[in-house]
């Protein structure tokens, strides 16, 4: 069994004009397995954040479920934490702070000694010792999003949910993170579920990549199997044969194929079950 | 030179010359000139010190009455330094039941005033919370709040004096009446507006409903919230004098007015001084509070 399962999740909005709803996507489905590293793809609008927000437990979903371990989710929890695209810090709060609330509310039971060791291990893995009693305005943001990672696996979460972490980082920071990413993962094997706009990003990462198809009324098209050996690294991950086939696939998708959705936005479709998305191999 | 320490010491120099050119007009405008005798008769000087208008020295020569010279014209700053030190000199006397020093006035209104100002804070702040909270509730409550918060505090007073029989607490509850509206639309605005991306981090680590609103909310609103308070810090200190006066009830406020009834403009002006000095502590005390708790996004 599947350690986390998305099950024909949709999502409807409220139109802005107040009258009927917006589908933004429908029947998203797919099965996860534990350690397995799965990442979304898609235009702006295609509901890829909200479907991650509805793993988080952040939004509610109109219809489908979510089961993770066995368990249907139900709303947030410390099981799945998210790293988010602005990092959400604590602006009053110093790097060591920051961290130290989301270690104190996962292990309530430990010593402040043992919860401020943990604290700084997790600081000292993003490399940010000298800056742990800075607040988050004297950061950069790349300095800041390794402070949101270093949180995000203080907490040791089943689920690690990263929302476009590195689009808000300038490009040759992201690379540096992006490995730093690919170490601590390395080392815990969380399951996680990425959101991101960035295919080499997607590529580097990832075990799977989900394609959206543009919203309204998206759905997950494809899904590619990134078949590259690990360990990745940035440099040799490009001179390995099937990576520009794979960056190629996933661009003329996003190019081309995205908007060949069926957009009919009528009763039948309304209720009609999405044919399940195509399995691509290289 | 240039830079920083020279625009302060020169911001200084103009402020001082400011000061002097103040003090100097204003001597000079309200200068009255000695009492001359020459082309008076005898008859007329005695008449003249009969009727009090002018006194003997003990050297025998004539001057104006300095009682009497109170009420012509405004003193000037002379007078009031002479005032001001009868009345520092007497700081901590108290003569009677309407005749306390200087100091034992400014403790009465500094009372009063937080009094006042530190209730309406916690209540506004509590209730702004709620209402931040609750977007319902907010909008069913909003119309209110926008209706009471323009009303000025002073009307409240005979309501107020008639509900609570006491003018002590009247003064209190004007006060509270002036803090209380700013903070509480402010606290409302700001913890409603907190970004929810924080909430969101709080709703996943599973915070206690107490350990959000302690660790995330309060300190996520605290520049807003002391905003309002500013606000309300402000229309508090101005609700404080006139409603000493119209009470009655002793303070820096209440002495204005009593020495307006004494006709001792010195010590009007005096008062003025006292209350803008009053001022200035309590917000320079208010700045370092208000600091501890902003943070930079």
């Amino acid at each position: 069994m599947a350690f986390l399962e998305i099950d024909h999740v949709t999502k409807y909005f409220s139109s802005p004009s107040g009258n009927g709803r917006v589908c933004i996507f429908r029947d998203a489905t797919i099965k996860i397995d534990k350690g397995e590293f799965v990442t979304v793809i898609g235009h702006s609008g295609c509901g890829k954040s909200t479907l991650l927000n509805i793993i988080a437990g952040l939004e509610t979903m109109t219809e489908g479920g979510i089961i993770l371990n066995g368990k249907e989710v139900t709303g947030p929890g410390l099981d799945r934490m998210v790293v988010f695209q602005n990092f959400s810090l604590m602006p009053w709060m110093t790097v060591f702070e920051n961290i130290r609330l989301a270690v104190r509310a996962a292990y309530p039971d430990w010593s402040s000694e043992k919860i401020a060791e943990h604290v700084r291990k997790y600081i000292a893995l993003v490399g940010l010792k000298d800056a742990e009693d800075k607040r988050p305005t004297a950061l950069s943001g790349g300095m800041k999003q390794r402070v949101g990672l270093a949180r995000a696996f203080s907490i040791e979460p089943k689920v690690l949910l990263l929302d476009e972490p590195f689009a808000q980082i300038d490009a040759l920071t992201r690379g540096v993170i992006q490995e730093e990413l690919v170490q601590m993962w390395n080392t815990t094997r969380n399951t996680v579920f990425m959101v991101t706009h960035d295919v080499d990003e997607a590529i580097l990462l990832s075990d799977r990549i989900m394609l959206m198809t543009n919203g309204p009324s998206a759905r997950i098209a494809e899904i590619v199997d990134v078949t590259i050996p690990r360990p990745r690294a940035r440099d040799t991950i490009i001179e390995y044969p099937h990576y520009y086939k794979i960056r190629n696939h996933v661009i003329h998708f996003l190019v081309r194929h995205a908007s060949h959705a069926p957009v009919a936005e009528g009763s039948a479709s309304e209720s009609a079950s999405v044919a399940p998305p195509l399995v691509v191999r290289f | 030179m240039a830079g920083p320490m020279g625009t302060r010491k020169d911001a200084l120099l103009i402020s001082v010359s400011l000061l002097v050119v103040f003090l100097v007009a204003w001597h000079l405008f309200t200068l009255r000139p000695g009492f001359d005798p020459k082309g008076f008769t005898d008859e007329q000087l005695q008449l003249m010190e009969f009727n009090g208008d002018i006194v003997r020295t003990p050297e025998g020569a004539y001057v104006w009455n300095p009682e009497k010279e109170k009420v012509k014209g405004v003193p000037g700053p002379l007078a009031v330094v002479a005032k001001a030190k009868d009345e520092l000199s007497e700081a901590f006397v108290i003569k009677g039941t309407n005749d306390h020093g200087i100091a034992y006035l400014v403790l009465y209104t500094v009372t009063r005033f937080a009094g006042g100002f530190l209730a309406a804070s916690v209540v506004a702040i509590l209730l702004g919370i709620l209402l931040g909270l609750n977007k319902v509730l907010f909008q069913a409550v909003n119309p209110f709040i926008q209706i009471l918060k323009p009303i000025s505090p002073l009307a409240w007073m005979p309501l107020l004096l008639y509900t609570v029989k006491d003018p002590k607490w009247t003064a209190v509850l004007v006060v509270f009446m002036a803090a209380v509206w700013p903070t509480l639309a402010t606290t409302a605005f700001g913890v409603n507006s907190l970004r929810k991306d924080y909430l969101h981090v709080a709703a996943i680590l599973q915070l206690s409903w107490f350990k959000r609103l302690y660790k995330v909310i309060l300190p996520g609103a605290a520049p807003t919230i002391v905003n309002g308070l500013r606000i309300s810090f402000g229309s508090a200190l101005v609700a404080v004098v006139p409603a000493e006066m119209l009470l009655g009830e002793l303070g820096v406020g209440y002495l204005s007015w009593i020495e307006w009834n004494n006709l001792d403009i010195a010590g009007v002006i005096f008062a003025i001084l006292v209350v803008g000095a009053v001022g200035v502590i309590l917000d320079s005390g208010f700045n370092k509070l208000a600091s501890l708790v902003t943070y930079q996004e």
